[in-house]
Order: C-alpha cells, then structure tokens, then sequence
C-alpha cells in the first residue's frame, strides 16, 4: 500500500508517523523521578504499619511460645504454679462480657440508626445536635467511659455495684456511638427508590423499613457490630474502673459481686507481676487476642464483600 | 320534572360513590371490603378533577394552578421541556410529594370527587389505590417472585400465589421468568426490570397506574414492550404517564396534557405550568396554542 503512494506523500506520512512516536515516547525524567520517589514513599507507610503489626505477632510469639499449651485455655490464674497458670476465667469473663455488649448494643444501636436516618427531621436542631453528639461520642478516649461507668451504672443512679454486667454497660455505651455511626451508613447506602417503591405499593413507613431497608441494611450492620465487638474486646482501661482488677481465680458469674476479668486486664496484670514465667505467659495472651481479634475482623471483611449489595 | 328527576337520580349515584372512595381512602379499612372506584367504570368517566393544583418546595413554586380531568380506562400523557414540573404534578395524584419534607400541594385534587389532601385522606390508603411505575426501573434486592409477592403480603391480599403469576402474565414477563421465579431480579434485563416493576404495580390491584417516564432509561426495543403492555392494561386501569419523548405520547396516550416552563418578568422565578390538555390527536395535528405547536414540531423545546 504505501510503495504504490507518490514518493511525497510517503515521505509526509512517515514524517508524521515519526513526530507521533516521540510524542508518546516517555516524558521528561524528573518527573518520572517524582513519581518513582512518592511510589516508594507510599510503600514504606504500608510497610511501616505492616511491619508494626508482624513485629508485634512474632516478638509476642516468641516470648509467649513456652507457656503455649491447652492449660492457657483450661487453667485459671495462679500464683503458686504459675508454670501451669492459664487465662480460663479471663476468657469466660470476656465471653460474657461481649455477649451482654452484643445484647445491648444491637437493639440500641439499629434502633438508633433507624430513628436518625428514616424518621429524624434533618432541619431540626435537636435532631442535628443528637447526630453531631453521636459523631463526638465515637472519639471519645475509654478511659473516660470507664470514670462514667463507675460513677453512673456501678455506683450513683444505677448502684449495680462491681459487677460484671456493669462491665457489659460500660463497654455498650463505649462502642454504641460506632455502632450506631456504622448501622447508619449502612441504612443509608439503601437507594431512596427502594423506599419509593415499596411506599408506592401501600406499604407503611413501618412496613417498608422492616421488610426492605432493613434487610437490605443487615450486612453493613453485622460489619458494624463486629467491629465494634473487637475493640470492646480489646479494651481494658474501662474495665479497670469498673470492677474487673481483681486477680480472679473462678469462673464468674455475670451478677455475682465476687468480682470478674477479661482478657486484656488479666494480660495487663500477668505483665506487672515480677516472674518471668507470668511475663511469658501474658504474651501467650497477647498472641491468643491477636488472634481472635484478627479472626473475627476477617470475618466482618468477608462479610462485607459477600453480602454488599451492588445497586 | 322528568329531566329534574333524572338528574337528581345521577346526582345520588355519584354521591354514593363519592362516599364509597372517601371510605376506601380513609383510615381503617378492611382489605376485604376495598372497592376499586372505577372497576365498573366507562372509559372517559372522570377519574381525577384537578382544580388549580400547584406544588411548590421550600416555598418555591414548582408547578402552579393546574386543572384538568382525567378519564378512566384511557391513557394520559404529560409532556413538556424539563422542568416544566409534569413529575411533580404526577406526584401529586398519590401523595410521593408528601415524602419530600418541605413540598406543599396547593388547590384541589379531587379523586372520584373526594379530595386527596382531605384531612380524613391517609397517603397509605392512597397509594394503594393508585400504584406508581418510577423512571429507573427499582426492582427490590428480592427474588422475582418475592418483588411481586411484597405488596399482596404487606397490604394482606389474599391468593398471593395466583396474584403473582396473573400480575406477570398482565406484564408479559410469566413465559421468561416462570423458570426463575426464585433468582434476583437484579439479573434481569432493564426492560425486564421495568415490567417487574408494572407487574408489582399491578399485582395490588390498583385502580390508577402512574408512570413517570417509565422507558427513559430503556432501549427503543424494551421501551416498545412497555408501550404495548400499557396499551393492553388500560383495559384495566386508569394510567397517566409522564414522558419526554413526543412520540411515545403520541403513539399511546388518547389524552396529552402540554406543560412549559413560565418565567416571571425578572426572569428568577420558573415554575410549570399547564398550557393545553385535549386529545392526543388534536395536540399533535391541530393544537390550539401556538406554543404547544412549536413544542410537538420541535420549533423549541
């Protein structure tokens, strides 16, 4: 084809065909530099946090590898044969513990986010102070949970005393403002059409919230719920003030003053104790957290992806 | 004497209707004793009597004083530039505006006579009795079946099964989903989804069908189905659609309402604003405004 074009325009077409490639040859080199610098800056932060995280497993590995065992699971604290020491009513407490947060924070924390986001007034002012205070609560430090956790539920209006559904109270009300913040974005990612269809048909606002944007909302909630369940989990600030120092040697009970734990607080009072062996064996509870606490926000992750609604 | 009495005996007919429809519209009415105002109607028969009917949101006037009768058993067409508040105005005939918090409805909406903005009107009883088809098609995250089952379920209508074959057989979806009645609607084509959504509509048993541009987000195929469907439902109900495409208007409806846009002389203010309404023939051959001419010959618009 080209040998059959005159001898002028084959020259054309190939000077144009030459001005073409350069043009998308590879531009100027700083600023490919540029480039390559703010890539490998990136690459440290994501390494800087990864290696955190890793460092933290192995080093806690490591320490805590010699008092690995089933005892950690079976056996309570022990002063006397700390060789044989484990975290059973730390564990049982935290069970309980999470589960009396679960009962609390579900119906509150939905019930919450549906008020806000289906029936609240956005133009009112009380409506815009409640979410504004909602927002506020979520960064909020524990420690401050704690002090109104031992001054309202177990001592003052509530008077529930050193007891471990106070310790439920106290840790429902730190993670309630995150539930709530994260039920509400998961009602909201509901497109309005769904409402308007389903208003469309007769249904009652009732109706169309229970039979559709609920459940079209229950996997970002359960995202939301078991995130929050990992950091009441992990907390042990509040539960300090609350009731749950004691270095308790039976299961407890969750309405029994006779005192309770949880694992992050049994972990903190087995790294205070002078003896190596307690030493080792609060980093066995650092690795049996780490590992809960990664399972079950995989599980949130997996659960997010699985059930995510593509609109 | 004889005209007086005949008269006075259409006058009570249409009193006891009235009061038939201001039953089924007010609070607190058995399912089993609803009546659909129009079944044993006449084609043409007035199904909705809007006397100087404006919306305004936030104090701003969408859309103001329209009024005009609508039949039953007929297609009724609005059309008109965007904005000129043709959805607003559909909006109105089963109280959607209510759920825009600061909309106000202005004159009277009469529907079989009885006023839709009455204070003895619930929105829930008027939109049970006058169905809605949205211009993207908004199936719910459901399996087929259970799209078309929701409404008979939540308004308790009895024979939930039947209702959802015969409300796809209507739509003219049960020979492709009779097979996979339990997949998710969100499978389905567009089109489909659309006809989901009218055999939704219509699986209630509504008396009025409100369609707002319901093939705009279709291709001209999926958007022929539907405009053959309505053809074959409005044997059966009362429908008014709003679209922006002439045509369409012109090949379905029998009756075109034209709306424009109407600028106040400081040129801030825009509102809607109803400039014709009669046979969809006459608009399109012989309108009587010549701006209703410039429009259906695309002069402007």
């Amino acid at each position: 084809m080209f040998s059959e074009m005159p001898e002028r325009t084959r020259l054309a077409t190939a000077g144009a065909q030459a001005t073409v490639a350069s043009n998308l040859q590879r531009q100027r080199g700083s600023e490919q530099l540029k480039g390559n610098i703010f890539f490998a800056l990136l690459l440290l932060a994501v390494a800087f946090a990864l290696i955190g995280l890793i460092a933290l497993i192995v080093q806690s590995a490591i320490k805590g590898a010699p008092a690995f065992g089933l005892n950690l699971i079976t056996e309570g604290p022990s002063t006397i044969n700390p060789e044989d020491a484990g975290f059973r009513p730390a564990i049982i407490g935290s069970i309980y513990l999470i589960l009396g947060v679960i009962l609390l924070v579900v119906p509150i924390g939905v019930g919450s986010a549906i008020y806000l986001e289906e029936y609240a007034d956005g133009t009112k002012w009380w409506n815009r102070l409640i979410e504004l205070n909602v927002q506020n609560l979520a960064g909020v430090p524990s420690i401050i949970y704690g002090i109104l956790g031992l001054a309202f539920i177990v001592r003052g209006p509530l008077d529930l005393g050193f007891i471990l559904a106070a310790g439920s109270l106290t840790l429902a009300l730190l993670v309630l403002p995150t539930v709530i913040l994260a039920s509400r974005e998961a009602i909201r990612a509901v497109p309005p059409s769904i409402r308007d269809g389903s208003l469309a048909l007769g249904a009652t606002q009732w109706q169309t919230i229970r039979r559709q944007v609920l459940p079209a909302s229950i996997p970002g909630m359960a995202t939301g719920v078991i995130l929050a369940v990992s950091r009441a989990l992990g907390e042990a600030a509040p539960l300090l003030l609350v009731g749950a120092a004691q270095f308790v040697t039976f299961n407890p009970q969750p309405f029994s003053a006779d005192g309770y734990s949880a694992m992050p607080v049994l972990i903190y009072n087995y790294a205070l104790r002078p003896q190596d062996e307690f030493r080792v064996l609060a980093a066995a509870g650092v690795v049996i957290m780490l590992i809960v606490l990664l399972l079950l926000n995989s599980f949130a992750v997996w659960l997010r992806n699985r059930y995510e609604q593509q609109w | 004497m004889n005209s007086n009495g005949e008269e006075g005996k259409v006058e009570s007919q249409m009193t006891a209707k009235k009061k038939s429809t201001e039953k089924a519209l007010s609070r607190k009415i058995e399912v089993a004793e609803r009546r659909l105002p129009s079944a044993s109607e006449a084609v043409g028969e007035p199904v909705f009597g809007l006397e100087g009917v404006g919306v305004s949101y936030g104090g701003k006037v969408a859309v103001r004083d329209v009024s005009m009768t609508i039949g039953a058993k007929e297609i009724t067409a609005l059309i008109g530039p965007s904005g000129c508040g043709k959805s607003t105005l559909l909006r109105c005939l089963n109280r959607m505006n209510d759920l825009v918090p600061s909309a106000e409805v202005f004159g009277k909406c009469l529907y079989h006579g009885t006023d839709l903005y009455g204070p003895e009107v619930d929105p829930v009883e008027v939109r049970k009795l006058i169905g809605m088809v949205f211009q993207k098609p908004n199936p719910f995250p459901k399996s087929i079946y259970d799209n078309i089952a929701f409404g008979p379920k939540v308004l308790g209508l009895p024979d939930v099964e039947e209702r959802v074959e015969r409300a796809l057989r209507s739509a003219a979806l049960w020979d492709e989903v009779k097979d996979r009645l339990d997949d998710n609607a969100y499978g389905m084509s567009g089109g489909q989804q659309q006809r989901l959504c009218i055999a939704r509509c219509i699986a209630v048993d509504p008396d009025v069908i409100l369609m707002d541009e319901p093939c705009s987000a279709l291709d001209p195929i999926s958007s022929g189905k539907i405009e053959d469907l309505m053809l074959e439902l409005k044997e059966d109900f009362s429908i008014v659609i709003v679209t922006h495409n002439m045509q369409q208007a012109a090949r379905v409806s029998d009756k075109t309402a034209f709306l424009i846009v109407e600028l106040d002389s400081t040129e801030e203010n825009r509102w809607g604003q109803l400039v014709e309404y009669d046979e969809t023939e006459k608009i399109f051959t012989n309108p009587a405004d010549s701006r209703t001419e410039d429009y259906v010959t695309g002069k402007v618009g």
